[in-house]
């Protein structure tokens, strides 16, 4: 099954592929020596010139960027090329502190399509295909990305953007919708409302579905997948390295190949700095080898996860990456242990329920409190309160064993938590620290 | 026959079961009798309704999760004495009252359990001559 959009490359020998990073890792840097003086300052500081840089060996003698320099140098200091020659900007959703503005101009836009729609391929989209974008259109690069690659591929594409579900679901039956694309938690939105309107899996004439933008479960992925009756698959990115496609799952769903002709990736030990080697588990680092606009060298991305360079049976040779656990942004230290908010999903669809679940973090006298919020389902409920009760501690018992310490479980109202379209509202924490 | 009960979970908090007799009322769902069962976070109310399908319907449809619960309703004379006779029946036939609870109507009072094994406790106490009272005649009351 030859599901690749641009097989020469994605099932390229990986000599091929080390060269094309050897040739174009040192021109990358020389550019934004050129035409970035916050990256010729920074450089400078750590005492290093594009002299330095002859091949990827070379790359960790380079600084590493992360959010805060975005934010010093917003909303132009990054810019490599006039504003003249860039065509579209998208930003941040700014869940985590202030905006950042990412800037494109037209190569930098194609090769993202082509990446998205390697995406589509690789999740068994044609051009006989259509293709219904769910991601939010607009500043989210979720929408434009994937509606650039389903465009490239030949798809119909059909812009829903988010929200509406019960139209959503409407132009899924009426236009025979074979390809989904949005966010996880959306997702299992929309398989709730088909099944609250009565459908069937085979009713539903969607047969994959491409989800990102947000940590999601194994146990969530079988769920949306029996809902729909779809193949669901994984897809990465984020905005400042250019949106999702940055890696994306083949047929083997076994890790998201890294799209390593245009992003060079790393793991590096999130407290030293230090590059790990290949299989240990660390921080992912990027660097875009081509773009133009808005190159970013050793971008910290915050997300935890793993590299291998192991064979895929799906035929393509870049690299891995292994679902992140969770960005570092997202993960809580609640009374000194890390709690990624995907445990607490994995808890509840293990207990056979929906992962509709808020965190709420506080501090009482210096101490950590730890509440999780579960919506209460139909699967849940029975008229004894004893029951009911034995079932929330089977659920606090669940997450007492997966995180090593102990949440208070509360049951609240059936949507009442606050759904967003886009991203879910996962995390709420109050400590003032 | 057993009678089906209405069982709605409910956060225990300010506002959220005028929320449910909001919907009730603007769905003209008249509740002929009604208990609440709570923690100290949530609550479950039951309750007797006039029309059991369009109850649930309109819960659902406003987001409430509800369930269907087999009671058994019982009409007794209104004057001392009477549950206290009922009940001499029950300990008799051995059944086990989970919870009950009662109203009072103009003629005569009526008690409402749950007891573990409806049809069971059903049987037995037809046999120390208590008919329980149908769907129909709850409504009818």
């Amino acid at each position: 099954m030859a599901n690749y959009f641009q097989p020469d490359i994605e099932c390229a020998p990986i000599e091929k592929i080390k060269a094309l990073q050897n040739e174009l890792l040192p021109a990358q840097v020389r550019y934004v020596w050129e035409n970035v003086p916050y990256y010729r300052k920074k450089m400078e500081a750590h005492g290093v010139t594009p002299d330095d840089i002859k091949s990827i060996d070379d790359l960790h003698k380079l600084p590493f960027m992360s959010k805060a320099d975005l934010r010093d140098a917003y909303p132009y200091g990054l810019l490599a090329v006039p504003l003249s020659e860039c065509v579209r900007i998208q930003s941040t959703s700014g869940t985590t502190g202030k905006r950042v503005i990412i800037f494109y101009t037209q190569s930098d836009i194609d090769l993202w399509n082509d990446c998205t729609a390697r995406a589509i391929v690789a999740a068994g989209g044609t051009k006989d295909d259509v293709c219904q974008v769910s991601y939010g259109y607009g500043l989210f690069t979720g929408g434009a990305g994937l509606d650039g690659g389903s465009h490239k591929v030949g798809c119909l594409t059909v812009p829903t953007s988010s929200g509406n579900t019960e139209r959503q679901i409407m132009f899924i039956m009426d236009l025979h919708a074979t390809i989904l694309c949005c966010t996880p938690s959306y997702a299992a939105y929309i398989g709730e409302t088909f099944k609250e309107m009565g459908y069937k899996p085979e009713d539903i004439p969607l047969k994959a579905g491409i989800f990102g933008a947000e940590a999601w479960s194994e146990e969530m992925r079988r769920d949306i997948e029996k809902t729909l009756g779809i193949k669901a698959y994984d897809i990465y990115g984020l905005t400042e390295i250019s949106g999702p496609g940055v890696a994306f799952e083949c047929s083997e769903q076994n890790g998201m190949h890294i799209n390593e002709d245009h992003f060079l990736a790393e793991i590096i030990d999130p407290d030293t700095g230090e590059v790990l080697p290949e299989g240990t588990q660390g921080e992912l680092v990027f660097t875009s080898l081509d773009k133009k606009a808005f190159p970013l060298i050793r971008y910290r991305t915050r997300d935890i996860c793993t590299l291998t360079r192991e064979k895929c049976s799906c035929g393509r040779t870049h690299v891995r990456m292994t679902k992140p656990k969770g960005r570092s942004d997202d993960m809580l230290i609640i009374r000194g242990v890390n709690v990624f908010p995907s445990q607490i999903e994995t808890v509840l669809m293990n207990n056979g329920y929906a992962a509709n679940y808020q965190i709420i973090v506080g501090r009482v006298n210096n101490t950590d409190t730890f509440e999780v919020k579960v919506e209460m389902t139909p699967d849940m409920f029975t008229d004894n309160v004893g029951e009911i009760q034995a079932r929330r501690k089977v659920l606090e018992d669940g997450l007492r064993a997966m995180l090593g310490i102990k949440a208070k479980v509360t049951l609240v109202a059936p949507k009442s938590i606050t759904r967003s379209e886009g991203k879910a509202v996962r995390v709420i924490d109050n400590r003032k620290i | 026959m057993s009678v089906n009960q209405v069982s709605v979970f409910l956060e225990n908090r300010a506002g959220t079961l005028n929320r449910l007799t909001e919907v009730l009322a603007t769905n003209k769902i008249n509740i002929r009798a009604l208990s609440l069962a709570e923690t100290s976070e949530f609550g479950i109310v039951r309750m007797l309704v006039n029309d059991v399908f369009e109850a649930t319907n309109v819960l659902k449809e406003n987001n409430f999760v509800a369930t269907l619960t087999p009671v058994l309703a019982y009409a007794i004379a209104d004057e001392a004495g009477d549950l206290n006779n009922l009940l001499k029946n029950f300990s008799a036939a051995n059944v086990n009252i989970e919870y009950m609870y009662a109203f009072a109507g103009k003629e005569r009072a009526y008690m409402i359990f749950r007891v573990n094994d409806t049809k069971k406790a059903e049987a037995l106490l037809k046999s120390h001559g208590l008919n329980s009272l149908t769907q129909e005649e709850i409504a009818a009351v």
